[in-house]
């Protein structure tokens, strides 16, 4: 029964093994996906190309199912799964930071890491500049230090915070998604652009 | 690849990080460990000093490069070039939109980098590790930061559109 570290069916060793085999899975997919692609990931802000929307919200209702899946069939145990936890202040602020170097940089973190794995210069710049923002958050921290530990929440899960069962807050982000990706692709061609 | 494909092949691999680790992807994480790592060798007594780096060790044991993210981020790195590689996409450029000049696309690409990174640890995770992977545990700290960081892009998508369009 998963997760196989935590229950030690495997190695811490082999865990980090893993875990770049596992690595190697979300890069190909990843770069298959497009997002090495700045100008394809920014496209969803103004309608020419919804790829991040569609694959972010696939994946991420893929393992949502999965995940519930798996922990009925008794493959999984989720309450030995990692829920980051909520600090509601810094999450937000977080967001709306990263937000602003999103529609700036045309990348994340990860995405930035393919760009620059086949030779996108703009990714590899954008990486340089992840590392002078971590720097200077830590830094800086102990302007930012409360700000950074307010509001602590635990890590609820959405279901127990709106009080309704996981499996119907899972029906409600796939409805929310299908509702996207039919705006994305009536906004898909509505504002085309020729070849990026 | 059609995106909604690739959408799934993301969440398999969401879900057998989380079957075999107990835990989900990321990316941010890694760039912490690397900086933390970076001062630890550059200025020891520093690291021993200032708050982030002590509560960093605290928190772990061990070299921090010696980190399940670390390793996801360079096995990132070598399937997204090989997906470069079979699809021949493989090609040294600065991809920039043609109304606007390489060099303002970096500018922006580094300062991007600098608020994302900065962002990131405030939001204690990226898309990646706190959205993606968030919202695949249902996890309410991810999808606030989800909404705030995809509303705050498409809010400000007016002000920076001519890097794009």
């Amino acid at each position: 029964m998963g997760p196989l570290v935590v229950n030690e069916i495997i190695s811490e060793n082999t865990n980090l093994l893993l875990a770049f085999f596992i690595g190697i899975g979300f890069g190909f997919v990843l770069e298959q996906g497009g997002f090495s692609s700045s100008r394809k990931l920014a496209g969803v802000f103004y309608g020419y190309d919804a790829v991040v929307l569609k694959v972010f919200f696939t994946g991420a209702i893929t393992a949502m199912l999965g995940l519930l899946f798996m922990s009925l069939f008794g493959w999984i145990d989720l309450n030995l799964v990692y829920v980051n936890e909520t600090f509601i202040w810094s999450a937000i602020i977080g967001g709306v930071v990263m937000g602003a170097g999103f529609i700036m940089g045309g990348y994340c973190p990860g995405t930035s890491f393919c760009g620059a794995a086949i030779g996108k210069i703009d990714a590899m710049i954008f990486i340089v500049g992840l590392f002078l923002g971590v720097f200077i958050f830590a830094e800086g921290y102990p302007m930012w230090e409360g700000l950074y530990k307010a509001g602590f929440m635990g890590s609820p899960r959405i279901s127990e915070f709106f009080n309704v069962s996981e499996g119907l807050f899972a029906l409600f982000v796939i409805i929310a998604a299908v509702l996207m990706f039919w705006g994305a692709e009536w906004a898909e061609k509505k504002f085309p652009r020729e070849e990026y | 690849m059609n995106p909604y494909l690739a959408g799934v092949l993301l969440g398999l691999v969401v879900i057998a990080a989380n079957f075999i680790s107990g835990r989900s992807v990321g990316a941010s994480g890694a760039i912490k460990s690397a900086i933390v790592a970076g001062v630890e060798t550059v200025a020891p007594s520093h690291a021993e000093n200032a708050t982030f780096y002590k509560e960093f060790s605290q928190g772990h044991t061990g070299n921090p490069l010696n980190s399940w993210l670390v390793y996801q981020m360079l096995g990132v790195v070598v399937g997204g070039f090989l997906s470069g590689v079979i699809s021949k996409r493989l090609t040294w450029k600065v991809e920039h939109n043609p109304k606007i000049q390489s060099r303002t696309r970096l500018i922006f690409a580094l300062a991007g980098g600098v608020l994302f990174g900065i962002g990131s640890q405030f939001g204690r995770g990226c898309t990646s590790g706190s959205a993606l992977s968030g919202m695949a545990v249902l996890s309410l700290g991810g999808f606030i930061s989800m909404m705030a960081i995809f509303g705050t892009a498409f809010a400000l998508a007016y002000f920076f559109r001519k890097l794009w369009i």
